[in-house]
């Protein structure tokens, strides 16, 4: 296959940036879009240039490391992350325009390299369940009715890698925020910290320069891991009733 | 309710009491298409504007779209900002529907209607020069004469027209979507509240832009 | 040098018990005046730095990652042994010891794996009081199920996402340290070297990897918690950034290397497709319960079946091979991980492989599709089966999977003492990056275990043992030995960046790759291993004089990040070639050809080779230094694997 590559270039976060054409030959269709990346940077290289810059670690997508805004979609074309799309998902001539995820929260580090420290944050402020290592009760002396943890489980899932913030047109973190508050709001062993997690993951999330939520929907359409939009209505739901009765003022 | 999700529960909440607004406004209205030269809406008029509890809640009413439009505004200020620098290339219309993302610009289109629609109407109900016209030996302010002669003029029945579309398309996403923000999502629910909202969006402003669609024609 | 294990005397299952005891605790009000440094944010080393936090130490935690939460135990998908005997099904503690001495081929230490089976009974307790999400019954208590051919039902999952769920706990309980101040995170920073004064392990020496600063921090205790080594083969199921860096450079000051050769390599993963390939994906070894393996008895089939004038379901019976069935008759397609692998190999040595590049074969589901029908099958590997759809592009509905062997975990590492303390005094290795606990060979579920019974259980016990014997003083960055560390760093990084030869970091590793899996990979012989010592050489050689590494050490340079690693890795190979030949039998995931039965199996030599091989580096270019440090049941009988 012939492609053509429109990649966004920046070499640092002050530089402007700007998109730099590409052309690769010979792609093999059983490549991840990765792989091209890599025989492109192997091009670069031996033609005594900066290879492109992205991120990626695990490559199987679990680790939600891969980003890339490919041809107006976070991850591409399909509803998986960018390791797992395979060049035969496009056809020979192919234009691909590559862009780094653009939000104020994941500020650009170099090409496609943008930093989601904030989501970490995010969690920092309460996506936890308070217990110190030892001393908790045997694991059998908490049931959970099995919908209770498919459900929580479910939400568990997320990979962190913010393609729902990339995906919506506002940069909302509403999904990814849902995503663990849901999951803890659903087990018993969240109920204690229950309100202030909530109120406080919000805060944060509001502090770190997210969009608010338009319910577009785009967010979960693009999710990797098919994150349900029920989460933002938990969200939602928990919220206000944590702010209509906790004591915070 | 400083926080994005407040702001967002307040413009669900608002938009939900427009939404109860706006079947009390088009009952009224259909009261237009009676053969009775106006008398019923003339009265009908009268009461809105008159009525204590009515004019109460008619400040409820204002306050709820101030509230509407000046939190549509920061939000959307404050979505901006959260993406400063935009993508070069976009396919959303693969992951959500026009209407969800163009919330701001149908709101917008809606509020320019609004605008005249108050000068045309509200304005000249309430303080413009207005005949009268007399009932079993009341006196009522001959509303009706002014919509039917503004109802006469093309332009106005198309910016009518073309604002009910907006507003069409602005409740086909805003019924649903102020449900989610509430936080009322429940497998067995949602398609209730999908459908309603959808059949609302479409016969609601179907109807009112009825009204002046026929009156021009019944003048022509 | 004498290795002294330091495992306590008395009854093995009194032995930790005891040992809790016996170690020395620090004062709570004074835990605070000491400063521990984690590398590594997995399992062991989130859980670690997490738990040191909330005892009140003070934790500087590391990771290459852009967040604590990417590291690879992430991927991990099967799930975690805990002897809870929940079903009671005659599981326990002595049965897990048993069954992981058993499955290590006898080369680990009793004493540590009797603790690991001891303390993973509070691991699920701890992570599902943290909010895991592992799987229930419909009565609301915890499923369980066999896995990896063990006869107890024993392992605890999370659907296939065991190791994401079990770090996004770890992770968790991370970030709650870091918001409460307790842990200091530091991301995109990799360790490039150990700092030692008075012969103790004081701080270590970092890059930032966003703007290549190079940092000194300093401590009165080192934990690596850094992975193990896979990808010293190039392609293997490990991150494409796992790396051996931060133990190897240990290493060089030092710490000794155990047990290098042992690497464990999966049977069920996706083939390589073409050179482009980077990584290998894993399949779930489940997939072995319901899959017949077979290639075609002829090598003209395979030949036809490689062109694609063949398809593999118009192939007859009377024409396949199920070569496991026909070998293993009880065991079948269950055998073992590394006989599953080795006969793979074996096949397809001999030409019958499948695939365009011969190094597959099938694994197929008709005759379960048959039996169970198609929604049964979909139930059970649905998700698996979509994903190797997206990978491959075929439909093994239709069409049977193909795989193939890949390197997935490595048993060897850095030697450490019953204190997960390596012999250089304040230095600790937990997690996969240490070698104490999984001996030759590693049991399914069993790493996960490992990983969170080092960090939750049992480092924060003994780390206050050593802490308890130090002085509260803090070493200065400003001491030479950091400044010494930190101008060696900047020394290597610009030697890297000068040299501008022709041929990039990636062509090095794949080379390296490329002679490690053809002669130190699945199956080892003393020619090849002699012939793969010259050859890393000779390539460390080039890669010094020839390797193009471009752009500036002040900036994100992920072409210099690989050139350590490799540069590592160039080293690290030649000492498991070292530490394969040495070792002239074969046990568990280590196969030496001299060493078999006449039915081909492998074989141990319980006599000459039943202990730990601990090497020594003595510099650059000079032979490594081996130390043995002897292994003594008394507990269990050693008794020679059989699968027939």
């Amino acid at each position: 296959m012939k492609i053509t590559l429109k990649v966004w270039r920046q070499k640092n976060a002050q530089d402007k940036g700007g998109f730099k054409t590409y052309q690769l030959d010979d792609v093999s269709p059983d490549m991840s879009f990765l792989e091209m990346f890599d025989v492109l940077n192997e091009q670069l290289l031996k033609k005594g240039e900066d290879p492109v810059h992205f991120d990626h670690d695990c490559r199987e997508g679990i680790c939600g490391t891969c980003s890339m805004y490919i041809n107006g979609k976070p991850h591409g074309p399909k509803q998986t992350t960018t390791c797992q799309l395979h060049m035969r998902s496009f056809s020979d001539g192919d234009t691909i325009v590559v862009e780094p995820w653009r939000a104020q929260a994941f500020p650009v580090v170099k090409d496609l390299v943008v930093n989601r420290s904030s989501f970490d944050r995010v969690i920092q402020a309460g996506g936890y369940v308070s217990v110190n290592t030892g001393g908790v009760p045997d694991a059998n002396e908490i049931p959970i009715p099995k919908k209770i943890a498919d459900e929580a489980f479910d939400a568990a899932t997320c990979i962190g890698c913010g393609a729902c913030v990339a995906a919506c047109k506002n940069a909302s973190a509403m999904l990814f925020v849902s995503a663990k508050v849901s999951q803890l709001a659903l087990l018993p062993q969240g109920q204690v910290e229950r309100k202030t997690r909530v109120e406080k993951m919000v805060s944060q999330m509001d502090e770190e320069g997210f969009g608010a939520c338009s319910n577009t929907g785009a967010c979960s359409a693009e999710c990797p891991k098919e994150i349900s939009l029920e989460n933002i209505a938990r969200l939602n739901r928990e919220y206000l009733s944590a702010k209509s009765s906790s004591d915070n003022v | 309710m400083s926080s994005t999700l407040g702001k967002k529960l307040l413009m669900a909440l608002t938009g939900l009491f427009l939404v109860i607004f706006l079947v009390v406004h088009l009952s009224g209205n259909l009261q237009l298409l009676l053969n009775d030269e106006g008398r019923a809406f003339n009265v009908y008029a009268k009461f809105m504007t008159t009525n204590p509890l009515i004019k109460t809640t008619s400040f409820i009413l204002y306050a709820a779209f101030i509230v509407h439009i000046i939190w549509a505004i920061i939000l959307t200020v404050n979505n901006k900002k959260a993406r400063p620098v935009g993508y070069a290339k976009t396919s959303a219309s693969t992951n959500s529907t026009w209407s969800s993302r163009n919330m701001g610009i149908l709101g917008t289109i809606i509020f320019i209607f609004l605008v005249i629609h108050l000068k045309n109407f509200w304005y000249v109900m309430h303080w413009g020069p207005i005949d009268m016209v007399k009932y079993e030996g009341q006196e009522y302010r001959d509303l009706y004469a002014t919509v039917d002669m503004a109802f006469s003029q093309l332009w106005y029945v198309v910016l009518y027209v073309v604002a009910m579309l907006g507003l069409m398309f602005h409740l086909y996403h805003g019924f649903s979507s102020a449900f989610q923000t509430l936080g009322l999502n429940h497998v067995k629910y949602n398609p209730v509240i999908k459908f309603v909202g959808v059949a609302f969006a479409i016969i609601v402003p179907a109807m009112f832009a009825a009204i002046p669609v026929i009156i021009y024609f019944k003048n022509f | 040098m004498k290795l002294d294990s330091k495992i306590p005397e008395g009854p093995l299952a009194e032995k930790w018990s005891k040992h809790k005891f016996n170690v020395k605790l620090v004062n709570p009000a004074n835990k605070r005046k000491y400063d521990i440094i984690v590398v590594g944010t997995g399992l062991a080393g989130a859980s670690a730095a997490a738990s040191f936090g909330e005892l009140g130490y003070n934790v500087k935690a590391f990771c290459f990652q852009d967040s604590p939460r990417r590291a690879h135990s992430i991927a991990a998908q099967g799930g975690i042994n805990a002897a809870k005997n929940y079903q009671n099904d005659g599981d326990s503690i002595f049965r897990l010891f048993y069954d992981t001495v058993k499955g290590g081929d006898y080369r680990s230490r009793e004493g540590n794996v009797y603790r690991l089976a001891e303390v993973s009974v509070n691991i699920i307790d701890q992570c599902v009081a943290q909010g895991v999400p592992f799987a229930r019954e419909y009565g609301g208590l915890l499923a369980n199920r066999s896995f990896g051919g063990a006869q107890v039902s024993r392992t605890f999952y999370a659907r296939g996402q065991t190791g994401q769920q079990l770090l996004l706990g770890a992770y968790s309980a991370l970030s709650r340290q870091i918001s409460n101040g307790k842990v200091k995170m530091y991301t995109r920073s990799e360790m490039l070297d150990l700092v030692m004064v008075d012969g103790k392990a004081r701080g270590i020496v970092t890059r930032n990897l966003v703007t290549g600063e190079i940092e000194s921090h300093s401590a009165h205790a080192v934990v690596l918690a850094t992975g193990g080594y896979g990808n010293v083969f190039y392609l293997s199921t490990n991150a494409m950034g796992s790396n051996v860096t931060a133990a190897w450079r240990a290493h060089k000051k030092g710490a000794l290397f155990a047990n290098p050769c042992y690497t464990q390599i999966h049977p069920t993963c996706i083939p390589v497709s073409g050179d482009h390939q980077s990584k290998l994906t894993l399949m779930s070894e489940s997939l072995r319960n319901d899959g017949r393996v077979w290639v075609p008895k002829d090598k003209a089939d395979s030949e036809k079946i490689r062109k694609g004038e063949l398809k593999p379901t118009d192939l007859p019976e009377d024409k396949r091979d199920y070569y496991l069935e026909r070998r293993y008759p009880s065991f079948g397609n269950l055998v073992p991980r590394d006989v599953a692998s080795r006969n793979a190999k074996y096949v397809c040595d001999e030409g019958r492989g499948v695939s365009k590049t011969g190094l597959a074969v099938f694994l197929d589901f008709a005759d379960a599709i048959k039996r169970d029908g198609r929604d049964a099958i979909e139930g059970k590997y649905g998700n698996l089966f979509d994903m190797y759809q997206q990978i491959t592009g075929d439909n093994p509905y239709e069409t049977p999977m193909k795989i193939y062997p890949a390197v997935h975990y490595t048993m060897g590492g850095l030697w450490v003492d019953y204190n997960l303390m390596t012999n250089v005094e304040g230095l600790y290795a937990i997690g996969e990056a240490n070698f104490s606990d999984h001996g030759a060979n590693r049991l399914g579920a069993s790493a996960l275990m490992q990983g969170l019974a080092d960090g939750y259980f049992v480092i924060p016990y003994t780390i206050g043992d050593y802490l308890a014997k130090m002085p509260y003083d803090k070493v200065s960055t400003d001491h030479a030995a950091f400044k010494e560390a930190e101008a060696k760093v900047k020394e290597t990084n610009s030697k890297l960046l000068s040299i501008k030869g022709k041929r990039t970091v990636d062509e090095f590793h794949k080379a390296l790759g490329h002679i490690m899996w053809e002669y130190c990979g699945m199956s080892r012989n003393e020619e090849g291993l002699k012939k793969a010592k010259t050859e890393i050489q000779k390539l460390r050689k080039e890669f010094w004089e020839d390797v193009n590494v471009l752009g500036a050490n002040e900036e994100l340079n992920q072409s210099l990040e690989k050139a350590n690693r490799v540069a590592d890795f160039l080293e690290l190979g030649e000492l498991m070639v070292d530490d394969a030949l040495n070792r002239s039998e074969s046990c568990g995931g280590h196969f030496r050809e001299e060493s078999q039965t006449e039915e081909g199996e492998a074989k141990r030599k319980d006599d000459e080779f039943s202990y730990v091989a601990a090497w020594e580096y003595k510099g650059p270019e000079a032979p490594e230094v081996l130390h043995k440090e002897d292994l003594v049941f008394e507990n269990v009988k050693l008794t020679q694997r059989s699968y027939k």
